[in-house]
């Protein structure tokens, strides 16, 4: 068996020392439930949460409400931001059109401007579904432009020598040379779109985790909300790897040229 | 095309090139209109801090069907502004440059390009960047097939058709990149100081490539370099450019290149010859710092 390396040892071992601190201070009696639940209580609300839900939605429910929620809003943030941004990128007039809408309501917190959205669109799941577009497509966007403009103006020249036009640089050239970028976008606004979706499930919701979890807090179920960030924590690193390992798989030239 | 392109190219050295007759205040009193090229009172200049910068100034020469021209000059001479104006790349700000009588506009495959840093597309591999040119200009697959595999026997690169850019070194990236340019059968070949950054060895071996590529096939190939000894190793014409802003002020056609291939003369840099040719331009580019 290969050695693990001395980095990964060190991960383990800061999971294990918060492990060991949280059994400690809870176990010594010394703590207050309310403040910090015990691992034991939360493991169990997690499988009564798991089996028997959690006001009416099973943890799965709550878990798929939300996913689907980030999913379909972030797809819908890939296929436009993507284009819109490389093309941006390319065309310094597309850019100049743009530019104004995306630089305003970037640094604006979305939670501001979600009650427009809410006024416009309904409490129901359309104003959920814009506010976490809107989120994602800053980042991709800037991202795309950014990986377009830093581009070796040798690559394009040299295509242009070769024979390509420009709709055939823009998809053979351009695309390719900026996908590193893209990808950094795509990880960016999977976070913000993450923590949007949490604090838009917190304002107006019936179900999803972001919900459950506001709502036990009322009910002063700290095992429950305890159990709920774990569990959102944890999806947030696997939606994470999960686009690491698709650009992994694609970009097999990262960090080799 | 016939051999006889080769006969011309030194003999009578005069006839073809006619050195002789130019001035290099800028008037070339050629008659005769077989150029390929021709460079006619080239200036380039651009703003800068401190007022308008004069990169070239004055450039008027012809490139004629089979030569292999190297341009020499000082670092700063502006001739990879010259050639990038060749190129398309840029406009010059006075003069024209006209490819078989026509005037060139902007950048086309007819010039083929090799770059110093050779920009490859690593999401391609080696056999996908050589067909990129025949790719985009819509020739059939099985037409640029076999020509794939004809330039990569070419630059000795069969065995690393499929491996990917970054698994090259950088001999054989340049060589790639060669290939790439010459399977368009582009009209001249630019090269833009494409050794400058390999070690000695490998630069030799590119050197006897692209010697033997240019006498072969009969390309015309328009070299940039700074090295006066491989320019010599491989021109049949030298140009040399002066200092800030850039003029022609030496034009000689040299010989060296093809004793080493028809006489199969390696050692041809340690004659006598040779380091005389070597010695007066050396002398001339450092009398221009």
């Amino acid at each position: 068996m290969k050695k693990p390396k001395t980095e990964t040892c060190l991960t383990i071992l800061t999971v294990v020392v918060i492990f060991a601190a949280w059994f400690l201070a809870t176990g010594s009696g010394n703590v207050s439930k309310l403040f910090i639940p015990a691992p034991a209580d939360v493991w169990k609300s997690f499988l009564d949460v798991l089996s028997d839900g959690y006001k009416g939605h099973t943890l799965l429910d709550h878990l798929g409400t939300s996913m689907q929620r980030l999913v379909i809003a972030y797809l819908l943030c890939v296929v436009t931001a993507v284009p819109i941004g490389l093309l941006s990128g390319y065309n310094s007039k597309v850019r100049a059109l743009l530019e104004p809408i995306i630089e305003f309501y970037r640094p604006l917190p979305p939670l501001a401007y979600y009650t427009i959205l809410v006024l416009w669109l309904g409490i129901d799941e359309e104003s959920k579904l814009a506010l976490l577009y809107l989120a994602g497509f800053a980042p991709i966007y800037i991202a795309c432009v950014a990986g377009v403009v830093r581009i070796r103006e040798d690559y394009i020249n040299g295509a242009l020598t070769l024979g390509a036009n420009k709709r055939q640089i823009f998809f053979y050239v351009i695309f390719p040379a900026a996908l590193t970028d893209v990808f950094t976008g795509l990880r960016t606004a999977l976070g913000v779109e993450y923590t949007t979706l949490v604090a838009a499930e917190m304002v107006a919701a019936t179900a999803g985790v972001g919900w459950m979890v506001l709502d036990a807090s009322n009910y002063l179920r700290s095992d429950v909300v305890f159990m709920g960030v774990i569990i959102m924590g944890i999806t947030g690193i696997i939606l994470d790897k999960l686009i690491q390992l698709i650009e992994k798989h694609i970009i097999h030239w990262k960090g080799r040229n | 095309m016939s051999d006889n392109w080769k006969e011309q190219l030194y003999e009578p050295a005069g006839e073809l090139i006619k050195v002789e007759n130019v001035g290099f205040d800028g008037r070339e009193q050629l008659t005769e209109s077989e150029e390929l090229i021709s460079i006619e009172s080239v200036d380039l200049s651009y703003s800068g801090k401190t007022g308008v910068i004069k990169a070239l100034e004055n450039i008027t020469f012809n490139i004629y069907p089979g030569e292999f021209i190297c341009v020499l000059g000082p670092s700063g001479c502006g001739k990879s502004t010259l050639l990038k104006i060749i190129a398309g790349f840029i406009k010059p700000t006075a003069g024209g440059i006209k490819l078989d009588g026509a005037e060139i506009k902007g950048t086309d495959w007819h010039r083929g390009v090799v770059f110093q840093n050779p920009p490859l597309y690593e999401w391609y591999s080696v056999r996908s960047n050589i067909a990129f040119g025949p790719k985009m200009r819509k020739v059939p697959k099985a037409e640029y097939e076999p020509l794939v595999d004809e330039y990569l026997a070419k630059v000795g690169l069969t065995e690393f058709a499929n491996k990917k850019i970054y698994e090259l070194s950088g001999g054989m990236k340049q060589r790639v990149s060669i290939a790439r340019a010459l399977i368009n059968d582009p009209e001249i070949l630019l090269m833009d100081e494409p050794f400058g950054a390999l070690d000695a060895l490998t630069r030799e071996s590119v050197q006897d490539l692209t010697r033997k590529i240019w006498w072969d096939t009969g390309k015309t190939i328009f070299f940039i370099t700074h090295d006066v000894e491989e320019a010599l190793l491989l021109a049949s014409r030298i140009i040399v450019l002066s200092r800030h802003p850039g003029k022609v002020i030496e034009d000689i056609s040299v010989n060296f290149s093809r004793q080493m291939i028809e006489d199969n003369a390696a050692d041809i840099k340690f004659s006598p010859g040779f380091y005389k040719c070597r010695e007066k331009l050396l002398k001339l580019i450092n009398s221009q710092r």
